[in-house]
């Protein structure tokens, strides 16, 4: 780098745009949580049902294979649509499906990815159905591009 | 070494080769349940041993980054550690709690894990890289706090170089955002959105300061290139970082509930993230072109250039490739996302530890110059193995990646294939990953042979070389 830059431009350059990039980025935040969520994550509807799905979905550790709204691992489907692909976008359905699901598991089929066995009660099927189902209704962006996740 | 109390960097380095080792071992679970699925099913279910793959990676890096903090923060304050003694009791501390955690995951069933460390009182469990019990978490934090208040108050009673404060203030970064880990809102989107701030603004934010700043140090001792030239350097490389990774944290609230200005800052922000990344490829290339010395330690430069390089590559390549939010609507949470990861971790965090500790841990063994010739070409062999397999993993996972993206995701609904069908259409990709993996073990078998070598490199040598360069 030619002498006229110097070390202390340098570090103006780092000091004054680490402070006004994380200043801007406080805003941004505060404007995201305050202003848009509120409209986009149908929080209306979090009912006491969803907030302990969440917490079944973090007790068993079901980001350690499978994706949600895309994050976690990609070692299962996707779960923030399977509301829609394996419940038809109905409440009923979809909980007597999980039903059948969570008490299938494992299938113990050679060879095949396994799910394990969770043990949950009907009461925690039905609160981690609550839960995928509000998950699927928050405005992503209209992620993910087709019904398969 | 000029100050006996950096020794204690020694069992930290130690330490972290140790978990490392650990990290492959479970690598190699994870790339065989992939093909094979029921394999060690139900004893190590996939959840379970990925778990233990991301944390000891996350603990193993942090040992490094510490070990490499008692190491140079000294040197470059010019006096000894304000208490070695708090630094062999942190050391204990993290390193039982580590192993205990990691020994949980194992053998006590997750439900009951989040039951028995009382998750109810303050839940932080069960969130990906987050999964650590809560009483963990606070022991991470009150092991990095003693950390930065021992570094600190060596930094203060010393010289104050640019080496030591961006490495401090990297540090510090991270410890503050550490805490984010202990909010878990009950809303998914706000959790979500904060998780990031400990994530993204660790990889992508200050662990870049600490990685930069690391770097600096050993090009600084392997190069002689003066301090004035390599510390303008690192000012800009950091705040090239800052500036671009800050606001780029929106790449990954495109499809998470946030609002759409996000899909254009993060785009545009996180498009610009390789620049900092570049201007170290740069930075190590110079300064090693316009060295003042030839050190005879050739294995430290090799990691030095080569930690620049793929960082380059795994974190600036890959992560462009798929982060402009037209693209990334297609690639989100598929294959090509875990190429980037791997990619990127070995190229930036796991290489730059392995440089300190080529550098560090020969001088700490009383072998000021480096190893001997032989155990240098060893150890090379190991980064050429590691790195190499790491390229495949790579180029195997992408490959991977395009092919799911290809059939489950750009089809319209009824014509993509489920993520099932996809898996086994793929699984010719994940076989020849198995093998880069095997690949990189042999490495890592190779690489800490090259400890076990005995004999040092002379003063001689250097003086050969610079004779030569003069010449």
């Amino acid at each position: 780098m030619a002498e006229r830059f110097t070390k202390s431009m340098a570090r103006n350059i780092y000091l004054g745009g680490s402070t006004f990039f994380i200043l801007l980025f406080l805003v941004l935040t505060f404007d995201t949580q305050s202003r848009a969520m509120p409209e986009r994550d149908n929080r209306d509807q979090l009912t006491e049902e969803v907030v302990r799905g969440k917490h079944v979905w973090e007790n068993n550790n079901c980001v350690g294979c499978h994706s949600l709204m895309g994050e976690g691992a990609y070692f299962a489907p996707e779960l923030a649509n399977v509301f829609d692909r394996r419940g038809g976008a109905d409440s009923e359905v979809f909980k007597a499906y999980m039903n059948a699901w969570m008490n299938a598991m494992p299938t113990n089929v050679p060879g095949r990815r396994q799910m394990p066995q969770f043990n949950l009660t009907d009461q925690e099927i039905d609160d981690l159905s609550s839960f995928l189902e509000w998950t699927s209704k928050i405005d992503d962006n209209g992620w993910p591009p087709n019904i398969e996740g | 070494m000029k100050y006996e109390s950096q020794r204690v960097a020694m069992p930290y380095f130690i330490f972290a080769l140790v978990l490392f080792a650990g990290q492959i071992v479970f690598g190699l679970v994870l790339g065989m349940q992939y093909v094979v699925g029921d394999f060690l099913f139900p004893e190590i279910p996939f959840n379970v041993a990925r778990m233990v793959h991301t944390n000891l990676l996350i603990v193993w890096l942090l040992f490094g980054f510490m070990g490499a903090t008692y190491y140079l923060v000294p040197e470059e304050a010019q006096t000894e550690l304000y208490s070695p003694l708090l630094a062999w009791i942190l050391f204990w501390v993290f390193a039982v709690a580590g192993t205990l955690t990691i020994l949980g995951y194992l053998f006590v069933d997750y439900a009951t894990l989040a039951d028995v460390t009382m998750n109810k009182l303050l839940p932080t469990m069960g969130r990906e890289f987050l999964e650590q019990p809560t009483i963990t978490k606070i022991g991470i934090a009150l092991v990095v706090v003693g950390f930065l208040f021992n570094i600190m108050m060596t930094a203060l009673k010393g010289r104050k170089t640019v080496v030591n404060i961006v490495l401090i203030t990297g540090l510090i970064g991270l410890a503050v955002l550490w805490l984010f880990s202990f909010y878990n809102p009950s809303n998914l989107t706000t959790d979500k959105y904060f998780w990031w701030f400990v994530v993204h603004l660790w990889v992508e934010g200050v662990w870049e300061l600490i990685m930069a700043a690391i770097l600096a140090y050993v090009l600084i001792k392997l190069t002689g290139v003066d301090r004035e030239v390599i510390e303008k350097w690192l000012y800009v490389i950091i705040a090239m970082a800052l500036i671009t990774g800050i606001i780029g944290t929106g790449h990954h609230f495109f499809w998470i509930g946030p609002p759409e200005y996000w899909l254009w800052l993060g785009s545009v922000f996180s498009a610009l993230e390789p620049l900092p990344f570049f201007m170290m490829v740069l930075f190590a290339f110079t300064m090693i072109n316009r060295r003042k010395r030839n050190h005879p330690n050739k294995a430290a430069i090799l990691w030095a250039m080569g930690t620049a390089v793929m960082a380059f590559l795994g974190a600036g390549v890959w992560g462009f490739l798929h982060t402009l939010a037209p693209i990334n609507y297609y690639t989100h949470g598929t294959q090509l996302t875990a190429a980037h990861g791997h990619m990127a971790f070995y190229g930036a965090y796991v290489m730059i530890v392995l440089t300190i500790i080529s550098y560090a841990v020969p001088i700490m063994r009383g072998r000021p110059y480096g190893n001997s010739n032989t155990a240098q070409v060893v150890e090379m062999w190991g980064f050429w193995l590691m790195t190499i397999s790491m390229v495949f993993i790579t180029l195997f996972l992408t490959g991977a990646g395009i092919l799911q993206i290809w059939l489950q995701r750009i089809p319209d609904s009824g014509e993509a294939l489920s993520f099932m069908a996809t898996q086994d259409n793929i699984a010719l990709f994940y076989w020849a990953r198995m093998i880069a993996g095997c690949f990189f073990m042999a490495g890592l078998v190779v690489y800490f042979g090259s400890f076990f070598i005995k004999g040092q490199a002379s003063f001689d040598e250097e003086a050969r070389g610079a004779a030569v360069q003069d010449a």
